[in-house]
């Protein structure tokens, strides 16, 4: 059985704002299916007794001071951005006018 | 808690007229749910060390890790941990002895990452609970508001759209996006689902909501100005039919950011779903935004499922265990809470109901208490909040909290009045003064020569001179026609430029003049 149904890339699609081709539905929902499979190999081995984990490190509580720290200047934080105007990242338009 | 009625077509934006609030609670119970959003006032932000400052220039407090870099890593702000719990504590919650950050995903440019860290299924702090009060006709009555919980997460970029006719996301051709807020660590406080409230559904959310604001204003956590956005509240409204079990479906109306527009987003939901009820239609579960003009909502962009938001525990953050000591220290450092102040000032201060409730509507029982530990007569501290300066914070739009005077400042013209040194006139100038930004009252006293002229040589050299400028005047008095003594003290103000003290003047004018 596949673990990943074409509906489902396309329902991902539509929250990701991505406009896909039916072809492409078709190829990423079976290229998405061998990752998953493979990924859940994983399960084959983690049975019931081991614990799913969040993290490598058996650590809690780790926090930082209350401090504040220059960071990046406005040029230096807009530098990669697409287009810029007013000091600010400029997008694309966000929804459409079907929404 | 969706029990939805199926029969009927679907109504949202353009829906039947809405029905009058009476006659909606006559057929329908409301049953409200209330997610507010505060903003911590730590310096740093949540998961980085940028400054928090509000109004700097856009995305001067930035830096890899809240623009979502490659490579950058989130590490707690062990404050904003802190600031957590103690309201958990506050709100009677229990506090998680483990608990970790999830990651919500939704692609929307308020978030660069594409995701926004906060708290899924384990929230820091769970079912608590806070009490609020509510002015009826028949008295005081107290509301049982349930927490469902308390949880950690980062607040989102500000974004404005350009281009279109309203400067609404819709219709605009592009926005821009400013990153500064991005970051900065919330608490969102989300109730159970509130019932039994009947008509005073409205009153209730916004009692709720103004407990909780001075709650959080109470432990220094925040300084919850809600026209800043400090706080933010969704509301959730349900029908169903009176005597019913089963609950109607929810709205969820967001943009709800002053305490008056708490109570109006309420009614209006009311009106409208009762509207659509009575239709024969049924409720649509989607968000919608509250309209400050209007008092009203429309419909925003449809609900993503919860599922849709794929949460997941973020791989970059270590678990929040507080061992059980830590939270005991914590629970050590709660102040005295506002209800317990309430009920202490007005034992203290000999209030009846109605003066307490005059104080806690004028929102001035933490100033008047201020200002009374800054050395005021409680009644002197009750009459200048909630009168003069009442006034003022009305005719300036702002709320009282917010006028630029202190406690301190109150209490120092308290004092000024109660010594001599100034008349009730004399010390409303003082105060136009300070709101003036003049400096202390002091200050404001010595710059702009307020001084009760009050030595009887200055006074009575005013008053030899009003006799001498006013002879008829004067005659009269001396006949016995006292009242005649009236244009004689005009004058003496008009000469100490109204900072004599009316009535000593008097007194001068008739013992010149022999009448005792």
């Amino acid at each position: 059985m596949s673990a990943i149904t074409r509906d489902e890339v396309a329902h991902l699609a539509r929250l990701s704002r991505l406009a896909l081709h039916e072809d492409e539905l078709d190829q990423l929902a079976a290229q998405l299916d061998e990752i998953i499979s493979a990924v859940a190999k994983v399960q084959e081995v983690a049975q019931g007794d081991i614990p799913p984990t969040s993290h490598a490190l058996p650590l809690t509580n780790v926090y930082r001071p209350d401090e504040t720290h220059q960071g990046l200047t406005p040029d230096q934080a807009l530098a990669g951005a697409p287009a810029v105007e007013d000091q600010r990242f400029r997008v694309p338009q966000i929804l459409g006018e079907e929404e | 808690m969706v029990g939805a009625v199926t029969n009927g077509p679907a109504t949202s934006g353009v829906g039947p007229a809405p029905v009058a609030f009476d006659d909606a609670m006559r057929s329908y119970e409301p049953v409200l749910g209330l997610e507010t959003h505060v903003e911590l006032g730590t310096a740093s932000k949540m998961f980085c060390s940028c400054a928090t400052a509000f109004g700097a220039a856009p995305n001067t407090q930035v830096c890899p890790v809240c623009l979502a870099l490659p490579g950058s890593l989130p590490v707690v702000n062990g404050a904003a941990v802190e600031s957590a719990i103690r309201l958990g504590l506050a709100l009677n919650c229990s506090v998680a002895s483990w608990c970790r950050f999830a990651r919500k995903n939704y692609f929307y440019p308020d978030m660069p990452k594409n995701y926004q860290i906060s708290q899924y299924d384990e929230p820091l702090c769970s079912d608590g609970y806070l009490d609020v009060t509510v002015d009826t006709p028949e008295g005081p009555r107290e509301f049982r508001v349930e927490i469902e919980r308390v949880h950690m997460e980062e607040d989102t970029g500000k974004t404005a759209h350009m281009g279109g006719a309203t400067g609404r996301i819709h219709g605009a051709e592009y926005s821009i996006v400013d990153y500064n807020r991005a970051g900065i660590p919330l608490l969102e406080i989300v109730t159970k689902p509130i019932e039994h409230t009947g008509e005073l559904a409205p009153q209730v959310a916004r009692a709720y909501v103004a407990e909780l604001r001075d709650l959080v204003r109470s432990l220094g956590i925040s300084d919850v100005r809600m026209e800043q956005g400090s706080l933010r509240c969704d509301v959730n409204v349900s029908l169903m039919p009176r005597g019913g079990t089963e609950w109607g479906t929810r709205s969820e109306t967001k943009n709800v950011n002053s305490l008056r527009s708490v109570e109006r987003a309420v009614r209006s939901e009311i009106e409208r779903q009762a509207g659509v009820l009575n239709s024969g239609g049924r409720v649509v579960q989607e968000t919608r935004h509250f309209q400050e003009n209007t008092g009203t909502s429309v419909p925003g962009r449809s609900k993503e499922e919860a599922q849709d938001y794929r949460y997941f525990p973020d791989p970059d953050l270590v678990p929040v265990a507080p061992s059980a000591e830590w939270v005991e220290e914590l629970r050590a450092t709660l102040p005295e809470l506002p209800a317990a102040k309430r009920a202490r000032i007005k034992a203290e201060w000999s209030l009846s109901d109605e003066e307490l409730r005059d104080l806690v509507n004028a929102d001035a029982i933490e100033l008047v208490a201020a200002t009374v530990e800054a050395g005021a007569p409680p009644a002197d501290a009750r009459k200048w909040w909630l009168n003069e300066l009442s006034r003022r914070a009305t005719e300036t739009e702002v709320e009282l909290a917010d006028l630029p005077i202190t406690p301190e400042q109150v209490a120092r013209v308290v004092a000024l009045v109660a010594e001599g040194a100034l008349t009730n006139k004399l010390a409303r100038q003082v105060v136009d003064g300070v709101l003036n930004g003049e400096g202390d009252p002091d200050t404001v006293v010595e710059a702009r020569g307020l001084k009760v002229v009050s030595d009887d040589s200055a006074l009575g050299a005013a008053v030899d001179e009003a006799i001498a400028g006013d002879p008829d005047a004067a005659e009269k008095v001396r006949n016995g026609k006292v009242a005649a003594a009236g244009a004689l003290v005009g004058a003496v103000m008009r000469a100490t430029r109204g900072q004599a003290d009316a009535g000593r003047a008097r007194a001068l004018i008739l013992e010149r003049l022999g009448v005792q």
